[in-house]
C-alpha cells in the first residue's frame, strides 16, 4: 500500500489543487522503518515530496508522524530504508549537517539569548560574515513582523511572538526543507487561524517546501496542498484535502476526516443494470433500505460494503422531491430527533423509519428560519448517488 | 478580598520566624563576638576586659564603652601571620573550587543525561558518603595516605615506587581531602540546573548547525551558569573557613585562617584577637555571600 501512496493519488477529483508536481522529488522517503523495542513507530513508509509543496502529516497521537519528522530532522535514525534529499541519502547524516530546519512544538527558543541572537544562532554556525548576519536577521524580523522586539528575551514575549521568533529562526538559514512540528498547537483559536494564513502566504512567497505535522485536520486541510494521513506507522492515504474528504480510501479515513454517515450493506447483484441507471450500484442495507450509489472508479472485490455520505450532502425536505429528479433517487423517510444550531449551519439527526440515524447539516442561508425543521417533524432525507462513497468493509 | 487579608495572622508569624531565628542565633552571638574583638585580653574569667555589668550602673557601662578599641584589628593588619593566613585560605578555596568544578561538572552532566531510573541511583551514590561521619572519612584518608598506608602499599606492590612516598602532611593531601569532602556540594546544584535543561534546546542547536561541542558551549554551558555559581559559592565559602581538613591532612608550615583562629583561641587563649580574626573572616565572606543571594534571587525570577 505504501508503494502506491508514494505518488500523489488521483481520485474522483483529477485536478490536483496545488503542489503535486511530477519529476524528481525534493524528498524521497523510501521504505523507512523505525522501531522502539518491539513497537514499530514507522512501518516501511514511503513518500515523495516535491519542491515547493506544503505537505501535512496528519494522524492521531502515537501514529508515528512525529517520529517520521524527527527522522527527517536527524534526531532519530531509521532502522531500515533511505531518506533521499535531492537524491542524496541523508538517513545517517547528523542533524547539524543537514540542510533541513525544524520548528519545534515547544519552540525551543534559547532562554539566555534575545530575539536577535536566537535568530542569528544558525547563521553564526554557518560561518556567515557579521554584516550578512545582520542583514539576514533584519530581513527575518521584518518577515515575521517582530520589529522593535530584537532585544527582548523569550520570557518577555507573548506566545504568538515566541512562535514568530521560532519561525524566523528556523527560516533564517533558508533551508531546502522546513519541518514544522505542531507549530500552532500552543496558540489560541483566533491567533491560530490568522497564523495559518500567514504561514501559507510565507511558504508561497519564499517558494519553500514545508512539511507540517499536526493532529488538527482543519489545520491540515486549510494549509496543505497534500495531506498524508498516518495510522500505526503507515500512510493510510496521501491526497489533496478535497480528495481526502470526498474520496476517502477506507472506512478509517472516512471516519477520521470530518463527519460522515456510514451505512453498512451488501451489493445487490440481482438488479440488472438498466440503461437509465448506468454506472450505478444498488446496495441493500438493513437500516436504510436500498441505496443507489455511483459506481466507484476501482472495481469492488467484496460484497460487504459501507455507504458513506457526508452530512452536508444529505438534504431534507418536508415532502418527497419530484419523482423524476435523478439527484433524489435515494429518499429516506424519518423523524427529526436532534437539532443543533451552530450559527452558519444547523445540524440535524434523523431517525429513519428503517432504523438508521442520519446526520444532515444545512447551511442557514436565510436569516429568518422559515426553512428550519423542528424536533419530531417527519422529513424526507435525500441525496444523489454521486454524493455517496462506497467503501469495502 | 484585600491584599492584606490574603496573609492570615499565622502566615505572617510564620514569615517572621526565619528572621527571629537569624536574630537570635546569628546576629546576637555576632554582637558578642564583635564586642570581644574590641576588648583586651586579660587573665581573668572571662579572659578579656572590659566586661559589661548592668548591676554596676550607668557610669560603669559608659566607662566600659570607652575602654573598647580597634587594637586587635590593627594587629591583624600589621602582623604577616594573619595576612598570610587569610591569603592562603582564599587561595586554597579558589584552587579547590576550580578543581571541584572541573571534576563535578562532568559528573553532574553525566548524571543529568542518565535514563530516569538510573538518576536516583547515581544521586544515592553521591549522597551515600554523608552516611559516615565526616571526621571518620578524613581519618580514613590519613590511613590511606600515611607512610605505611594503603596507597604506598599498593604502589610498592606494583613497583611504581621503590621506597614509600610522602603523601600525608602535604598540600596535595589537603586538596584531595577538600575535593573529596565537598564534591557533593558542587555536584548537587549543578545537577539540579543541568537536569532541568530542556533537551529540545540541544536538538534546536543541532538543527541550527551547531556541532555537539558548539551546542555545549553555546547552550548548555551558559544555561548552567546559575548552577556553577551556586556550586562554587557553596564550596568556596566553607572552604575558606575550613579547619579540620588542613589540620589533619596538610603540613604545619603554612596555616589557613581557621587554624590560626583555633590557635589564638585554644593555645594562646587570646579571645579578643581570635574574635577579631573571625569578624574579619566574616566580612571577607560577606561579598561572595551577597553575590550568592543575588544569584538566588535572579534564579527565582527566572523560574
Amino acid at each position: 500500500m505504501s508503494e502506491d501512496t508514494a505518488k500523489p493519488a488521483r481520485g474522483a477529483d483529477s485536478k490536483p489543487e496545488s503542489g503535486a508536481t511530477f519529476g524528481q522529488p525534493l524528498l524521497r522517503i523510501d521504505a523507512v522503518v523505525k522501531q522502539f523495542g518491539k513497537f514499530r513507530a514507522v512501518d516501511a513508509l514511503s513518500l515523495d515530496i516535491h519542491a515547493g509543496e506544503f505537505f501535512a502529516l496528519l494522524g492521531p497521537s502515537g501514529c508515528g508522524k512525529t517520529t517520521l519528522l524527527r527522522m527527517l530532522a536527524g534526531f532519530e535514525t531509521p532502522d531500515e530504508g533511505r531518506i533521499l534529499l535531492d537524491g542524496k541519502d541523508i538517513a545517517q547524516v547528523p542533524p547539524h549537517q543537514r540542510p533541513v530546519n525544524m520548528m519545534f512544538q515547544s519552540y525551543a527558543l534559547f532562554p539566555h539569548l534575545n530575539v536577535r541572537d536566537n535568530i542569528a544562532f544558525g547563521l553564526k554556525r554557518a560561518q556567515m560574515r557579521s554584516a550578512e548576519i545582520d542583514a539576514r536577521v533584519s530581513e527575518m524580523i521584518a518577515l515575521v513582523k517582530l520589529d522593535g522586539l530584537e532585544k527582548r528575551k523569550p520570557d518577555q514575549l507573548s506566545g504568538g511572538q515566541r512562535q514568530r521568533v521560532a519561525l524566523a529562526r528556523s527560516l533564517a538559514r533558508r533551508p531546502q526543507l522546513l519541518l514544522l512540528d505542531e507549530p500552532l498547537a500552543a496558540l489560541d483559536k483566533k491567533l491560530r487561524e490568522s497564523t495559518q494564513l500567514e504561514l501559507m502566504e510565507l511558504q508561497r512567497r519564499l517558494g519553500l517546501t514545508f512539511i507540517i505535522v499536526t493532529h488538527d485536520q482543519a489545520e491540515a486541510m486549510t494549509m496543505a496542498g497534500r495531506i498524508g494521513v498516518m495510522d500505526a506507522g503507515r500512510l493510510e492515504q496521501v491526497a489533496t484535502p478535497r480528495e481526502l474528504y470526498e474520496a476517502p480510501r477506507s472506512r478509517w479515513i472516512a471516519e477520521f476526516v470530518g463527519d460522515i454517515n456510514l451505512i453498512e450493506g451488501k451489493l445487490d447483484t440481482s438488479e440488472e443494470p438498466r440503461p437509465t441507471m448506468a454506472r450505478r450500484l444498488a446496495i441493500v442495507t438493513a437500516q436504510a433500505g436500498t441505496i443507489h450509489v455511483a459506481e466507484p472508479p476501482q472495481p469492488l472485490t467484496k460484497t460487504n460494503l459501507c455507504v458513506a455520505i457526508r452530512p452536508e450532502k444529505v438534504k431534507l425536505s418536508r415532502r418527497a422531491p419530484v419523482s423524476d429528479d435523478t439527484r433524489a433517487i435515494n429518499r429516506l423517510e424519518g423523524v427529526v430527533t436532534d437539532v443543533g444550531y451552530l450559527g452558519g449551519i444547523t445540524s440535524y439527526k434523523i431517525k429513519l423509519d428503517n432504523g438508521a440515524v442520519l446526520r444532515s447539516s444545512m447551511a442557514n442561508t436565510a436569516r429568518l428560519d422559515f426553512d428550519a425543521y423542528t424536533l419530531s417533524q417527519r422529513v424526507v432525507a435525500w441525496f444523489s448517488p454521486e454524493d455517496c462513497v462506497v467503501l469495502e468493509q | 478580598m484585600s491584599a492584606r487579608a490574603i496573609f492570615t495572622r499565622p502566615a505572617r508569624l510564620a514569615a517572621i520566624a526565619p528572621y527571629l531565628w537569624m536574630a537570635l542565633f546569628f546576629f546576637v552571638p555576632f554582637l558578642f563576638v564583635l564586642k570581644i574583638s574590641l576588648s583586651q585580653t586579660a587573665i581573668a574569667k572571662p579572659p578579656y576586659t572590659p566586661v559589661f555589668d548592668v548591676a554596676e550602673g550607668w557610669e560603669a557601662i559608659k566607662a566600659a564603652f570607652a575602654a573598647l578599641s580597634l587594637d586587635n584589628f590593627t594587629l591583624l593588619v600589621s602582623d604577616d601571620l594573619y595576612v598570610l593566613s587569610y591569603l592562603r585560605s582564599l587561595m586554597v578555596a579558589a584552587v579547590s573550587t576550580s578543581i571541584l568544578l572541573v571534576i563535578g561538572y562532568p559528573i553532574a552532566y553525566g548524571m543529568a543525561r542518565l535514563p530516569q531510573r538510573w538518576r536516583a541511583i547515581a544521586m544515592m551514590l553521591v549522597i551515600v558518603p554523608f552516611w559516615t561521619s565526616f571526621l571518620i572519612r578524613i581519618y580514613a584518608w590519613i590511613n590511606i595516605l600515611q607512610h605505611d598506608g594503603l596507597l604506598n602499599q599498593i604502589l610498592l606492590a606494583l613497583h611504581v615506587v621503590s621506597t614509600p612516598a610522602v603523601w600525608l602532611s602535604t598540600d596535595g593531601a589537603m586538596y584531595l581531602g577538600i575535593v573529596y569532602s565537598y564534591l557533593p556540594f558542587m555536584i548537587l546544584p549543578l545537577y539540579a540546573t543541568l537536569s532541568k535543561l530542556d533537551p529540545a534546546l540541544l536538538e534546536a542547536a543541532a538543527d541550527l548547525g551547531a556541532s555537539p561541542r558548539q551546542a555545549f558551549w553555546r547552550v548548555t554551558f551558559p544555561l548552567s551558569l546559575p548552577g556553577i555559581g551556586a556550586g562554587a559559592l557553596l564550596c568556596f565559602i566553607p572552604i575558606v573557613g575550613e579547619f579540620v581538613i588542613p589540620d589533619l591532612l596538610a603540613g604545619s608550615d603554612a596555616l589557613m585562617i581557621g587554624q590560626t583562629l583555633w590557635l589564638e583561641f585554644f593555645t594562646n587563649k587570646d579571645w579578643p584577637v581570635a574574635s577579631a580574626t573571625a569578624v574579619v573572616l566574616l566580612l571577607l565572606l560577606l561579598a561572595p555571600l551577597l553575590l550568592y543571594d543575588r544569584l538566588q534571587r535572579w534564579q527565582l525570577e527566572q523560574a
